[in-house]
């Protein structure tokens, strides 16, 4: 054969298909890779007997027991809240809907240990609020809950993770086929048989999805046990981790037995995620009409006001009440006092921002997670770009890397890169904000390559190959044709890392350094001093940026629905 | 006795009027069409009948018994209807075997398990699904699947059967043939059939009677035949095959068309109870094109032949209006620009709007 073109030796697709594989090579496989092998070598040698030493020492045994019993009880427990309200909301005649389905996805935007410091405050055994009338009222000598307690932390987790299954589950029910159900009733079954017998197997994938999610965050999760746990010695792998770290100053030793646990996790999760797939495989069917009819609802009859009144007050426990215990600790003259009008001051709220630890913290965590969703994002869309439409040969390592990171819980990602970035290739970050910079775009890797490829997928080949018929090179195709189409789902990408990192704490708080606080850090910090006050203080002040960024981006976003 | 009765039957949605006044009495064992464009009523009429819509007026009796009263606020809920209903979108359940599928309403009923069995193998087997009764539903063709929620409306022995656009989702091959198996189950089984269907054809192959419905209201009832021979105006008239609607000049029982009343009538035998313009309206087969140095017809120019094979479809202009007229291939081809004229053997005559 004979090549009638010259080509150039290297191709500019080849250039960013091997760019695209370094980027993730070092920020996700690197850090993975050391942390297995410091899991199962020592000093050279494969070393299983200490790796199951470790494993058996009763200490790090009973985290590993614990982390498995939270995550199971908060998938057990959320999986049946979500499905009964996503069922309240979108199959039965509940009054006030619309409004109904948005609060139940309020609890998202709350970060769950600003929650549980609420839920301190308000149920600890000792000092907490309601602990304390309860006993002045029913003249208990002890306090009636104690929510620093397994039982606790699950309670909590659940109240603030329940809304991936609810969503899930709500969506599917909402565009399944109705007539699905329609030709049940018209076979002869009542509304209890169609729901046990079809509507609920339908919907069985998204519930099941909806769990996973929730189980493979509880798994890895730090915030909550940490806040409730860790005091009552109660810890899950996360804190764990963190305590052997911080108790020995950083020692190797620590880090060692850390990427043992880390181990554990991420095989874990890679289970969950397996199993996830091999259940949504399985149900994989469509449920979803074409022609939109409404679905039947239940009428609920004597019960709607009750159940309207049941939800309301769900709300209200899990949301308006921590918000408001937040915002009024945060202003309370000393910590224990009544909330009286006499013992609240604004100075506290003024003091974060005068105050140099916290207002670092705050400017930390904005050009951070700002950063970090800008970058992500870029290098996201580039990576999807080459998985989705160029099919290049290694293409695979591309997409094995790719995935990597949804399996990865934060913690892991945090010493990983303390493995990477600490000196060993030269390069030692620790103690900048760089290495909760690197940490931030691992973390959030996952999510941008979800947005940018779902993105891209629905941009046809088709429109390319039209665009270089019609004389345009790959270059300017990609600036005009495909840029613009798939600028929605890279604008979901940002939002997606930033909303999240700007309350980051699993990770950071392996990272920071004295000058390198976040914001997650910085509460974390204050209320493990017993400066409750002002932690309540700084959270309020994170509310109050998360409620506006939250607001603001989603009227941004409609916005730009509008127009499309 | 008629099966079901539909009285001064009303159904809104918000300030439209879905179905206005609906006056209807099936027969036991007749299949029975509603006819109409999308949107006309007639899903929302059958819904009714299902007992998935409450009536905003109006009743419904099934064998003399209320089935649906908005004057005496009774709805028998669907699930106690014993109807059989077959849905546009298949809706058989993904989660179950075909077998599964069919057993379904039996199990609801708690029919013994031995008589249950027999019924299944008897639906699957005259729906010709014997052979792939332990596959899931997803895996199969859709005319498979309209067949699965078909065995399952008659496993049951319902006495009336509603589909609801059972094969607007086929393609039109299976379509046909599925209407030959509709009408088998029916003899074999012995239901009496609403059929709800946007497709002319459909309704004239399959139904003993029909219903032709527009805008919630409904313009005729009668036999296939009676519709498509004397339709009641303009609408059914046009809405049951292709048409042409010529605007005529009426004079002494003549008919010109429009502008070329000097001309040689279209008919001699035009009424005159519309007054002095109406239209005439004929199919496109009824027409003679006879070519142009004869005495006889009205002058036309051909502007455009298409060949379609069996037929050649012309476009004819008479004056400043056009027609559309098909003939047999063997009658000759005429081109394109070529001058002849029109002989029209069937007219019915309406009223301008």
């Amino acid at each position: 054969m004979v090549d009638i073109y010259t080509k150039p030796k290297i191709s500019a697709a080849q250039i960013v298909l091997v760019f695209s594989i370094l980027v993730l090579v070092v920020v996700v496989g690197i850090p993975v890779i050391l942390i297995f092998l410091t899991a199962f070598f020592e000093d050279g040698k494969l070393n299983i007997p200490g790796f199951v030493q470790i494993l058996k020492d009763p200490d790090t045994y009973q985290a590993l027991w614990n982390s498995l019993v939270i995550a199971f009880g908060t998938t057990l427990v959320s999986t049946t809240v979500g499905v009964f309200f996503a069922w309240l909301v979108a199959r039965t005649d509940l009054p006030f809907k619309k409004t109904m389905k948005a609060l139940f996805l309020v609890p998202f935007m709350l970060p769950s240990f600003i929650g549980a410091l609420a839920w301190k405050v308000l149920l600890s055994p000792r000092a907490g609020y309601i602990n304390k009338f309860l006993m002045a009222l029913l003249g208990l000598e002890r306090a009636p809950i104690d929510i620093m307690s397994m039982g606790g932390i699950i309670v909590i987790e659940s109240m603030y993770l329940f809304p991936f299954v609810f969503l899930q589950v709500e969506s599917a029910l909402e565009r399944m086929d109705p007539t699905l159900e329609e030709s049940a009733r018209i076979s002869g079954a009542g509304l209890l048989t169609i729901t046990r017998k079809i509507t609920l197997p339908l919907v069985l994938p998204s519930i099941l999805s909806g769990a996973l999610l929730v189980a493979l965050y509880s798994l890895a999760h730090f915030g909550v046990p940490a806040i409730l746990g860790t005091e009552k010695g109660i810890y899950n792998i996360p804190t764990k981790i963190y305590e052997r770290i911080y108790s020995s100053g950083g020692s190797f030793r620590a880090i060692r037995v850390g990427t043992i646990l880390s181990t554990i996790l991420v095989i874990s999760a890679a289970l969950i995620l397996k199993a996830q797939d091999l259940l949504l495989k399985k149900g994989k069917y469509q449920i979803i009409a074409g022609k939109s009819m409404r679905p039947m609802l239940l009428k609920l009859r004597a019960l709607r006001t009750p159940l309207l009144i049941v939800s309301i007050i769900y709300i209200g426990i899990t949301v308006i009440l921590p918000t408001v215990t937040i915002f009024l600790v945060g202003g309370l003259k000393t910590y224990g006092l009544s909330f009286e009008l006499k013992n609240l001051t604004w100075a506290n709220y003024l003091e974060i921002f005068r105050w140099k630890m916290t207002k670092d913290a705050i400017w930390n965590s904005v050009y951070l997670s700002l950063g970090a969703a800008l970058v992500t994002m870029l290098a996201g869309t580039m990576i999807s770009y080459v998985i989705v439409k160029s099919r290049p040969r290694g293409k695979f390592i591309l997409e094995l890397l790719g995935v990597l990171p949804f399996s990865l819980p934060g913690t892991v990602i945090a010493l990983g890169v303390i493995l990477t970035w600490s000196g060993r290739f030269g390069i030692n970050i620790y103690n900048t904000p760089w290495i909760i910079f690197v940490a931030y775009i691992a973390r959030y890797m996952a999510f941008s390559l979800k947005s940018n490829s779902a993105a891209l997928q629905q941009v046809s080949d088709s429109l390319e190959e039209a665009s270089r018929a019609c004389g345009a090179t790959h270059f300017q195709t990609l600036k005009n044709i495909v840029l613009p189409l798939i600028r929605p789902g890279m604008i979901s990408a940002f939002f997606l890392i930033f909303l999240p990192a700007l309350r980051e704490l699993t990770t950071s708080v392996l990272l920071y350094g004295p000058t390198t606080r976040t914001i997650g850090v910085a509460i974390y910090a204050l209320n493990e001093d017993g400066e409750t006050v002002r932690a309540a203080a700084l959270a309020s002040v994170a509310l109050i940026i998360i409620l506006v960024g939250e607001t603001s981006i989603r009227n941004f976003l409609a916005r730009l629905q509008k127009q499309e | 006795m008629s099966e079901l009765k539909l009285i001064s039957v009303t159904k809104r949605f918000n300030q439209v009027v879905a179905v206005n006044k609906l006056n209807l009495e099936v027969q036991k064992g007749e299949c029975f069409s509603f006819l109409g464009p999308s949107g006309c009523g007639k899903t929302t009429t059958l819904r009714m009948i299902a007992g998935f819509e409450d009536l905003d007026e109006g009743e419904l009796l099934v064998d003399g018994e209320v089935y649906s009263s908005s004057y005496k606020k009774y709805y028998l809920p669907p699930e106690k209807r014993d109807f059989g209903m077959v849905f546009q979108a298949f809706a058989v359940w993904p989660h179950l075997t075909v077998w599964d599928n069919v057993a379904f309403p039996l199990q609801i009923r708690r029919i013994p398990k031995l008589e249950m069995e027999k019924r299944v193998k008897e639906a699957l087997q005259s729906t010709g699904l014997s052979a792939i009764k332990d596959l899931y539903p997803s895996k199969l063709s859709g005319g498979e699947q309209q067949r699965i929620a078909l065995a399952r409306a008659v496993a049951i022995n319902p006495k009336v059967m509603l589909l609801d656009e059972p094969l607007s989702n086929l393609d039109p091959k299976l379509r046909e043939e599925m209407r030959f198996e509709i009408k088998d189950l029916q003899r074999r089984f012995g239901f009496t059939i609403l059929y709800v269907t946007h497709d002319q054809a459909e309704a004239m192959a399959l139904s003993d009677r029909m219903l032709v419905m527009n805008l919630g209201v409904v313009q005729q009832v009668g036999k296939p035949l009676e519709i498509y021979n004397e339709p009641a105006n303009k609408f059914v008239f046009s809405f049951i095959g292709l048409s042409n609607f010529l605007k005529v000049r009426v004079r002494e029982g003549k008919a010109y068309p429009l502008g070329q009343e000097h001309g040689p009538p279209i008919s001699t035998e035009a009424p005159s109870k519309y007054g002095e313009s109406c239209y005439a309206a004929f199919r496109p087969g009824e027409v003679d094109l006879i070519s142009g140095s004869s005495e006889s017809g009205v002058p036309a120019i051909v502007t455009r032949s298409t060949f379609l094979g069996d037929l050649v479809d012309y476009r004819i202009s008479i004056g400043s209006q056009e027609i559309r007229v098909q003939k047999p291939k063997k009658n000759g081809l005429l081109r394109n620009g070529e001058a002849c004229r029109v002989r029209i053997n069937r007219i019915h005559w309406f009223p301008l709007d």
